[in-house]
C-alpha cells in the first residue's frame, strides 16, 4: 500500500465536491458576519434548505427549481430571525440557537414523508463535481468583490464596523443588515440542498449532522475573507476526506484526535490573526453581535 | 434457535443475569406493548425497522394489544426516564431497541417487577428482562458469497461503524465467505466513527469507489451507500432494511433485521402468560436475519449457491466460522471442521487471516 | 405610525405580563401545528405543560432535567450581563463530567466519603480551566471568546470520544466505547428516595439563591452589569475589562463543569459519548429566557424542562413526532424572545412629522 495509489485528481474531486456545501453556507454566514450580525442558526437553515430542496425537486422534477426552492426557505427562516434580532431586538446568540433547534425539528417534519424517495438527478459536470461546485467558487468571488470593491459592499461594512456612523450618515441599518441576513439564510439553504440533491442524494432527518456548525468555524478561520473560506471550507471538508481516502488506501488512521485538528487549528488562526493587532485590521466586524437600537 | 447464554458470559454479565428465573403471570385480555427508540423512525435503517416490527404486532394481535412509541431518545439518563414512565402509564411490556438503554433497562426493570423488558443487543439480563439479538453474521456470510462473485476488481469495500464484536465479526463473516468462492478477493474497510451521518458514509462510499471497490457493504445505518452506488453503477447490499427504492441496480440483495416474528411472539407471550426471561440469538432459521430478495443481476448459479448456504446455516449444517480458520496474525483459531462457540463469537475483537487492513485503535 | 420607544427603566408590568403573553402566542402557534398533524391541541397542551406538574414522579423529573441547565445558566448570566460571551458551555460541561468521570473510574471500587468531593473539585477545576482558554486568548491575543469558545466544544467532544474509545473504556464492555458504572462511592446520593432527585438539584437551588444576592448585593454583580452596559462607567469607576473577562468566563466554566459532574455521578453514573445532550447550548437560550436574572433563569429552566419531559409524553401518549415537539419547542423560544422587547421599550403611536 501506497500513497501512489491515491489518484490526485479523484481525491480532488471529492474534496471539491465536500467542500462546497461548507463554501455556501459559510459565505452566506461570512456576509451576514459582516454586515455585524452573528447568526448562529446556519446549521437550521441548512437543514431547512435541504428538505425544501429535496421536495420541490421531487414535486417539480427539476433539481434547479428545488434549488430556487432551498434558497427561498433558507432566506425565509432566516427572515424569522432577523425579524427577531432587528426589529424586536432579541439577543441574537439565543434567537440563533432557537432557530437551530426549530429548523431542525421543521425539517424533519416536513420531511417525514419524503424517506425513501429518490430526487431527480443533478446534471454532473465531472464525477462527484456538480453545477453548484464551480457556482460556490464564483459566489467567492463575486462576496470579494462586492465586500472590497463596490458600493453597497463598502456600506455593508460599514454598518457591520459602526452601526451607529452609518445610521448617522442616513444608511438603514436594520434593512441593509436584514438584506444580509436574507442573503445568508438563501446561501445557507442552497448548501443544504446540495447535500440533499447531490452529494447524498436522499433525503434523511437531521442529515446536516453537524456541517452548519463547521460553517460557523470556517467564517472564522477565513477571518472574514472570502478566499480564505474556500481555504478553509477545503481544509475542514479536507481532513474527513483525506482520513476516509487514506482507510481506504488501508492506512488506518480514524480517530477523534484527527478530527479535532481543523477546530485546534482555527483557535491557533484565531490567535494569530488577533494577536497584536487592532479588531479592524483582523477583518472581524466591530459590531459583531451587538444590538443596534436607532431609537435610542 | 434460541439459546440461553447465561453460562457463556463472564463477569458482570454473568451477575447480573439472575438466570432466567419464571416469573409467573395470568393470561391477560389486552396489553400495553411500549416502544423506544434510539433513532427517529424515519431513518430508514434501524429504528425503521424496529418501529415495522411495532406495526406488525399491531396487526397480528389487533384489538388485544395497543402499542406506543418515542423516538429519538439519547443513551443515558433521558432513557431511564422515558422507561420509567412507559413503565408506570401501564406499559405490560417495553421493547428497548438500542444496545446503550442497557443499564437503565435493569435499572428500571428492577423498580417494575411486573413489567416484562425486552432489551435489544445488550448482554444483562434479569427475571424480568429478556434480551434479543440477530445473528447477522449468518445474512453476512451469505451476501459474502455474492459479492466474492459478482467483483470483477476483487476489491470490496466494507463500512464499518464502531469497532465492537458484532461489526468485526461482520467483517470476518463476509470475507471468508468472499475468498471462500474468489480467493483473490480483497477487503477495503473504512471505519466511519458514527452509526448515522448520510454525508460522511456517501464520503466513505466514494472513497472506497475510488479505490477501485465495486461491490460496498456496510455496517451503519443511512442508505447513503447505496445511493451512490447506484449513481457509480457498481453492487451494494441492502442493510438493516431492504433499501431497494435506493438502488434498484445496485442493490444485490440485504440483510434486513426482521424483528416482527420475535416481537409478536413476545407480546402473544405476555398475553398467554407466558413470558419468561430469554435471551435469544436469532438468526436465519427464525426470520431475525433475512436474506432480501436477489437481483436479477446476480447469476443463476451464484443465487442457488447463495441460497443452499441460507438453507443449510438455517438448518444447522453451516457454520459461517468453521475451521480451519486462523487469526490475522497467524495464529490458529479453528482447527478443521471446528466450528466456533459463541463465546468466542460475542466478544470477537480480532480479525481472521487474509484481511489486510488492522483494526482501529 | 407605531414606533418604538425605550423605556426610562424596565417595566415591572411588562416584566410579569410578558412571559404571560409568549406562553399565549405559543398556545397559539402551537395549537395550530398540532392540529395540521390530526392531533388534539388542547390535549397536546395538556400532556406537554400541565401532567408533568400534576404527577409525582414527573415533578421530581423535572428536576433533575433542569439542574443542569440552570445550573449552567447562573454561571453564564455574570459574564452575559458584562458583555462576556461564553458560549462553549457544553464543552466545559464534558470536560467537567469527563474529569471527574475520570477519577471516579482512578478510584474504583475505593469506598471513602472524600471521593464526591474530590470529583467535583476535579470537575469544577476542568470546566474552569476549559473556560480559562478563551479567557486567556482573550485578554492576552483578543481572539473572540464567542468564537474560542464554540470551537473548543467540538474540540471536547472529540476528546471525551477519544477517552471513553480508549483510557477509559470499560475493559469488560466489549470495546464498546463506554466507560464501566462507577461505582457506589461516586454516585451522588439521592435526596428524594424513589425518584433520581440527586444532591446536586438543592446545590443547585442555594446557587440560584447565592447568585441572586450577589447580583442584586454585591460588588461583583453591580461591577459586572456596569460592564455590560456601560463600558466607559465602568472603567472610571476601576473596573479592568480583562480581569472581569477572566473572572467571569472563570465562573461560567466552573458552574458547567460542576453541572458536568453532576450528570456524571447523577442520573447518568458512566461515561459516554452520548452523554452531553445540549445542556451547554440549551443553557444559553435559558439564561436569556430568564432575563439574566437568577429567579428568572430558575423559572426558564423548569419551563425548558417541561417542554422536554412533557414532550415525551406527549410522544408517548399522543403519538406526537419528536420532530414536532422540537419544532413546538423552538415556537416557544421565538415568542419568549420576542416579547422581551417590550420590557424594555414600548409601543406608542405618533403622528409623522410633516
Amino acid at each position: 500500500m501506497d500513497l501512489a495509489a491515491l489518484d490526485p485528481l479523484l481525491l480532488l474531486a471529492s474534496l471539491l465536491a465536500a467542500a462546497t456545501p461548507l463554501i455556501w453556507a459559510a459565505m452566506g454566514e461570512l456576509v451576514v458576519e459582516r454586515s455585524g450580525v452573528l447568526n448562529l442558526g446556519v446549521e437550521g437553515m441548512m437543514i431547512i434548505g435541504a428538505i425544501a430542496g429535496f421536495a420541490a425537486a421531487v414535486a417539480t422534477a427539476s433539481p434547479a427549481l428545488g434549488f430556487l426552492a432551498a434558497a427561498a426557505a433558507g432566506a425565509a427562516l432566516a427572515l424569522l430571525f432577523g425579524l427577531l434580532t432587528q426589529i424586536l431586538l432579541a439577543n441574537q446568540v439565543a434567537t440563533g440557537l432557537a432557530l437551530t433547534m426549530f429548523g431542525l425539528g421543521l425539517a424533519a417534519l416536513i420531511g417525514q414523508p419524503y424517506s425513501g424517495i429518490k430526487p431527480p438527478p443533478a446534471t454532473r459536470l465531472a464525477g462527484q463535481i456538480d453545477v453548484m461546485v464551480p457556482l460556490g467558487l464564483a459566489l467567492a468571488g463575486a462576496v470579494w468583490w462586492f465586500l472590497a470593491r463596490s458600493r453597497p459592499g463598502l456600506i455593508l461594512r460599514a454598518v457591520g464596523e459602526n452601526h451607529d456612523a452609518a445610521h448617522a450618515l442616513g444608511y438603514p441599518v436594520v434593512a441593509i443588515r436584514l438584506a444580509a441576513i436574507a442573503f445568508g439564510g438563501a446561501c445557507a439553504g442552497l448548501g443544504g440542498a446540495h447535500l440533499s440533491l447531490v452529494r447524498v442524494p436522499q433525503w434523511t432527518e437531521g442529515m446536516t449532522a453537524g456541517a452548519g456548525w463547521i460553517a460557523l468555524a470556517i467564517v472564522v478561520f477565513a477571518s472574514w475573507r472570502p478566499a480564505r473560506v474556500v481555504l478553509g471550507a477545503w481544509l475542514f471538508g479536507g481532513v474527513t476526506i483525506l482520513q476516509l481516502n487514506l482507510q481506504a488506501l488501508g492506512l488506518g488512521i480514524g480517530s477523534a484526535w484527527m478530527s479535532m485538528a481543523p477546530y485546534l487549528m482555527t483557535i491557533l488562526v484565531l490567535v494569530l490573526i488577533s494577536a497584536g493587532r487592532s479588531r479592524a485590521a483582523l477583518g472581524a466586524p466591530a459590531c459583531l453581535g451587538r444590538v443596534f437600537d436607532a431609537s435610542g | 434457535m434460541n439459546i440461553t447464554r447465561r453460562t457463556l458470559m463472564a463477569g458482570t454479565a454473568a451477575a447480573l443475569a439472575l438466570g432466567a428465573a419464571r416469573v409467573r403471570a395470568q393470561a391477560k385480555q389486552k396489553i400495553k406493548a411500549a416502544f423506544m427508540y434510539v433513532g427517529p423512525v424515519g431513518d430508514f435503517g434501524w429504528s425503521y425497522q424496529h418501529d415495522q416490527g411495532r406495526k406488525a404486532v399491531e396487526a397480528a394481535l389487533g384489538e388485544r394489544v395497543e402499542t406506543s412509541y418515542v423516538e429519538s431518545v439519547p443513551e443515558g439518563p433521558d432513557a431511564e426516564r422515558v422507561l420509567t414512565q412507559m413503565a408506570r402509564s401501564g406499559a405490560d411490556l417495553i421493547f428497548a431497541t438500542s444496545f446503550g438503554y442497557m443499564d437503565q433497562v435493569i435499572k428500571v426493570a428492577r423498580q417494575f417487577p411486573n413489567v416484562k423488558f425486552e432489551h435489544a443487543t445488550g448482554y444483562k439480563r434479569a427475571p424480568n428482562v429478556s434480551t434479543y439479538s440477530a445473528r447477522f453474521y449468518e445474512g453476512r456470510h451469505v451476501i459474502g458469497l455474492i459479492a466474492g462473485h459478482m467483483t470483477r476488481t476483487n476489491t470490496i469495500g466494507y463500512i464499518a461503524s464502531f469497532r465492537i464484536p458484532e461489526v468485526v465479526r461482520g467483517i470476518n463473516a463476509a470475507f471468508l465467505a468472499a475468498r471462500s468462492v474468489n480467493p483473490k478477493v480483497q477487503f477495503k474497510i473504512v471505519w466511519v466513527s458514527t452509526w448515522f451521518d448520510p454525508a460522511k458514509e456517501a464520503d466513505a462510499a466514494n472513497a472506497l469507489i475510488e479505490q477501485g471497490c465495486d461491490v460496498l457493504m456496510q455496517h451503519t445505518d443511512s442508505p447513503a451507500a447505496m445511493t451512490i452506488a447506484e449513481e457509480k453503477g457498481i453492487y451494494a447490499f441492502g442493510q438493516a432494511s431492504d433499501m431497494r427504492e435506493f438502488g434498484p441496480n445496485a442493490r444485490l440483495s440485504s440483510i434486513i433485521d426482521n424483528w416482527n416474528p420475535y416481537y409478536i411472539a413476545r407480546a402473544k407471550a405476555v398475553l398467554d402468560g407466558t413470558w419468561e426471561s430469554t435471551d435469544t440469538w436469532g438468526g436465519i432459521a427464525s426470520g431475525m436475519t433475512e436474506i432480501g430478495g436477489f437481483s436479477d443481476r446476480v447469476p443463476f448459479e451464484v443465487r442457488k449457491q447463495a441460497m443452499d448456504a441460507a438453507i443449510a446455516i438455517a438448518a444447522g449444517r453451516l457454520h459461517p466460522f468453521t475451521g480451519p480458520i486462523r487469526k490475522q496474525d497467524g495464529s490458529p483459531w479453528l482447527a478443521p471442521g471446528e466450528t466456533a462457540d459463541d463465546a468466542t463469537l460475542l466478544g470477537m475483537d480480532f480479525y481472521v487471516e487474509g484481511i489486510t487492513d488492522s483494526l482501529p485503535r | 405610525m407605531l414606533r418604538l420607544e425605550p423605556r426610562p427603566e424596565p417595566s415591572r408590568a411588562m416584566q410579569a405580563l410578558t412571559p404571560l403573553a409568549a406562553v399565549l402566542l405559543t398556545l397559539l402557534l402551537g395549537g395550530l401545528l398540532f392540529a395540521a398533524l390530526g392531533k388534539d391541541p388542547v390535549a397536546a397542551m395538556r400532556v406537554i405543560f400541565v401532567d408533568p406538574l400534576l404527577d409525582g414522579y414527573s415533578r421530581t423529573e423535572l428536576l433533575v432535567k433542569g439542574t443542569p441547565l440552570v445550573l449552567i445558566a447562573l454561571g453564564l448570566s455574570f459574564g452575559f450581563r458584562a458583555g462576556v460571551w461564553n458560549i462553549g458551555a457544553e464543552g466545559q460541561f464534558i470536560m467537567g463530567a469527563l474529569a471527574a468521570g475520570a477519577v471516579a473510574l482512578a478510584f474504583h471500587d475505593v469506598p471513602g466519603l472524600w471521593l464526591l468531593p474530590l470529583m467535583a473539585l476535579a470537575g469544577i477545576l476542568a470546566g474552569l480551566g476549559w473556560a480559562l482558554i478563551p479567557a486567556i486568548l482573550k485578554t492576552r491575543f483578543n481572539a473572540s471568546e464567542i468564537l474560542v469558545s464554540l470551537m473548543l466544544v467540538y474540540v471536547a467532544e472529540q476528546f471525551l470520544i477519544a477517552m471513553v474509545s480508549g483510557p477509559l473504556r470499560d475493559p469488560q464492555g466489549f470495546n464498546f466505547p463506554l466507560s464501566r458504572n462507577f461505582h457506589d462511592s461516586a454516585l451522588l446520593p439521592l435526596v428524594l428516595e424513589g425518584s433520581r432527585v440527586h444532591l446536586g438539584v438543592p446545590v443547585t437551588l442555594i446557587a440560584v439563591a447565592l447568585a441572586a444576592f450577589v447580583s442584586r448585593r454585591h460588588l461583583f454583580g453591580f461591577r459586572s452589569r456596569l460592564l455590560g452596559e456601560a463600558p466607559r462607567a465602568a472603567a472610571f469607576a476601576g473596573v479592568e475589562a480583562g480581569r472581569m473577562t477572566v473572572i467571569c468566563l472563570a465562573l461560567s466554566g466552573a458552574a458547567a463543569g460542576l453541572a458536568g459532574m453532576f450528570e456524571a455521578a447523577g442520573p447518568a453514573g458512566q461515561l459516554a459519548p452520548s452523554l452531553p445532550v445540549g445542556y451547554g447550548f440549551t443553557a444559553i437560550i435559558v439564561a436569556f429566557l430568564g432575563r439574566l436574572d437568577p429567579l428568572g433563569i430558575l423559572l426558564a429552566g423548569a419551563v425548558m424542562a417541561l417542554t422536554y419531559v412533557g414532550g415525551e409524553q406527549a410522544q408517548y401518549v399522543l403519538g406526537i413526532p419528536a420532530a414536532a415537539n422540537e419544532t413546538f419547542r423552538g415556537m416557544l423560544l421565538f415568542a419568549l424572545l420576542a416579547v422581551n422587547l417590550l420590557v424594555h421599550y414600548r409601543l406608542r403611536l405618533v403622528r409623522r412629522a410633516r
